[in-house]
């Protein structure tokens, strides 16, 4: 029979190279990657891109570094499943492949001139950091910025030189809470919804960007909702499985919107009444 | 040009025609495997063909979105070198119902929306479609009058109509027409069998009648309002989560991408095989979380795949009304009961008659 060849093929691989590593924590590691041909991977903070090994996978991992690095990108990868334990044992110098950047990152223009409450629980700072280097780049073009970021342990901390520096700046408030801590930790302890009432903000002219897993949303989103920041201010990113990254093989599907192709990025607004998002 | 649209074979012609047909190009056509089950296949000669038949096991959908389909060949020993795959050429389908064309219209739209799918539009310009008309309903899981697919409405090059000693046949496209120029058994139709063709299809609404107590113009509000209804409780109850509805739908198109690796190591396949959204891990992320863990929502979202979200994105449902699903149910789960659980259970509005 004859044969027509696919040359068009959307699921062809970009050719990329790991150029450093870096443990974040015993689970986490940051890779930096490097485009084939030196491309800027030209993608908008809050995308993510499909991580391709040829034998093993394919999975999608949002970038964690902003637009702003041109030459490069990173990604923040917990080694949980067969692709992110097999990316783990991989070094600088080898090579991955990349598909995308897929999907709505976040609404950038419409942060700008506005104030930003962004709430990272755990792996929620990998899409988040992209967001604040975004920010911090363009520090002028956004009003005030706070940062509330928590994890379970204080072993767990993930971008702690980073975090180091960020509280060292006056242009922006952070802080940290931890689940569980040992004495020689100082800071507070605790869930971070505790953090937020004494947040001080204008909700009117604030965006509440919220990224963390799955049980935190409810009671992150509650405290907002208590700071009369409106709903449509209020700014989620969603994780899911993924096969395809295009919209089509209904893994991300949340009802009727492809987490894919219409997010990941959603506002509370737009998804609050529907079961299979929370 | 001539712009004549119908034309005739005489049935003692069929035979000449299929074996010239499948000379052209692979022919696939539905063959009889077994009581009351056909499937779509290659044939090269009428007596192999099954007419009249009841929906196939699988639709023809398999010719446009295979179960199992290679996107990429890979060689690591190159680096990451993968090169592009070739396909399956033309090809004919021939007896495709009026059911099967609306499902592969519907997955055209799917795969038409960007980013595009390139595997499946490549294929679907190389497959030519041969309609045929179901003068008689098929039994009693299908469902096609209420989804308005119980008559022809595009979606095919020719459309054959039985018509007793002949075969009418609607020229829908210059592909079709092409055909007939190639075949030279088919003779410009009369008057008077475009009159037999209208009796047929008057007869057709009385037997194809709608036996759902609803008009489909209401189905969206029905669904709308019934997301938290005790109907998903009932099937969450019966479903054993086997995806045999899935497997044989024609609008269905989930799908997993798997890598296999060849016994050297290093050569392999990335490819695509149909996947289903009725298995426990199908929303399942890597942290363990799962978005439908339960059966009732695993069902109740192919029923909303099938007659709400569709409807919003394409303005079209995407059940056929070709009753595979309730054929395929190990536990009985049946569409069109389903949908008369729904309207019982949806209080007062317009949906109720």
């Amino acid at each position: 029979m004859e044969k027509i060849v696919i040359s068009e093929s959307n699921y062809q691989i970009r050719k990329a190279r790991i150029v450093r590593t870096k443990k974040l924590t015993p689970l986490e590691t940051l890779f930096e990657i490097v485009l084939d041909g030196d491309r800027s991977l030209d993608h908008e903070p809050g995308q993510f891109i499909m991580v391709s090994l040829f034998g093993i996978g394919e999975a999608p991992i949002s970038v964690a570094s902003s637009p702003t690095m041109r030459d490069s990108f990173e990604i923040c990868v917990r080694a949980v499943g067969r692709v992110t334990k097999a990316l783990h044992a991989l070094d600088a110098g080898d090579e991955i492949g990349i598909r995308g950047p897929y999907g709505k990152g976040f609404p950038i223009r419409i942060f700008e001139g506005n104030d930003l409450l962004i709430v990272a629980g755990g792996l929620g700072i990998a899409p988040l950091r992209s967001l604040i280097q975004y920010v911090l780049d363009n520090r002028r073009d956004f009003g005030k910025a706070h940062l509330l970021l928590g994890c379970k342990t204080p072993q767990d901390i993930l971008f702690a030189d980073e975090l180091d520096q960020w509280r060292r700046r006056m242009d922006v408030q952070s802080e940290y809470i931890v689940d569980r801590a040992e004495q020689d930790w100082t800071g507070p302890v605790g869930l971070i919804t505790t953090l937020i009432p004494g947040v001080h903000l204008e909700p009117e002219r604030t965006f509440g960007v919220v990224v963390g897993p799955p049980v935190m949303y409810k009671f992150v989103i509650k405290e907002l909702l208590a700071k009369n920041i409106p709903e449509h201010q209020i700014i989620l990113s969603f994780e899911r499985h993924m096969k395809c990254g295009m919209g089509k093989c209904g893994r991300c599907q949340i009802q009727n919107i492809y987490t894919c192709q219409d997010g990941p990025v959603f506002r509370y607004s737009a998804v609050k009444h529907m079961s299979e998002a929370f | 040009m001539h712009d004549i649209q119908y034309y005739l074979l005489k049935k003692r012609a069929f035979s000449g025609f299929i074996s010239r047909l499948a000379k052209v190009q692979p022919l696939a056509a539905p063959v009889r495997r077994g009581e009351k089950n056909y499937a779509f296949e290659l044939v090269t000669s009428a007596n192999e063909i099954s007419l009249p038949y009841i929906p196939t096991i699988l639709p023809p959908k398999k010719y446009f979105f295979p179960q199992r389909e290679v996107l990429l060949e890979f060689d690591t020993r190159r680096g990451l070198h993968a090169g592009p795959v070739g396909v399956a050429g033309p090809m004919t389908i021939f007896g495709v119902h009026t059911c099967d064309l609306a499902g592969i219209q519907c997955l055209n739209m799917v795969f038409s929306v960007r980013p595009r799918d390139h595997n499946y539009l490549i294929r679907k310009r190389k497959i030519t479609i041969i309609g045929l008309e179901c003068n008689d309903y098929c039994d009693e899981h299908a469902n096609c009058a209420l989804v308005n697919a119980s008559l022809p409405s595009g979606g095919y090059d020719l459309f054959f109509t039985d018509l007793g000693d002949y075969f009418i046949v609607h020229v829908n496209t210059q592909a079709g027409d092409d055909i007939i120029d190639a075949v030279k058994q088919f003779q410009p139709a009369k008057e008077a069998n475009l009159q037999d063709l209208a009796a047929l299809r008057e007869r057709k609404r009385v037997v194809f009648r709608n036996e759902v107590a609803l008009d489909q113009r209401f189905l969206p509000a029905l669904f709308d309002i019934s997301f938290d209804g005790p109907v998903w409780k009932d099937l969450d109850e019966r479903c054993l989560a086997c995806g045999n509805c899935t497997q044989v739908c024609p609008t269905c198109y989930c799908f997993d991408i798997r890598d296999e690796l060849n016994l050297d190591m290093a050569t392999g396949v990335r490819y695509r095989v149909w996947d289903s959204c009725q298995t426990e891990p199908f929303a399942k992320v890597a942290g363990g979380e799962n978005f439908r863990k339960s059966r009732l929502a695993r069902q109740r979202h192919r029923y909303y795949r099938k007659f709400s979200y569709p409807f919003a994105k394409f303005f079209r449902f995407f059940c056929t009304g070709c009753g595979r699903c309730s054929r395929a149910c190990m536990a009985g789960i049946k569409l069109k009961e389903t949908l008369t659980s729904l309207i019982s259970q949806g209080g007062e509005g317009p949906w109720k008659r």
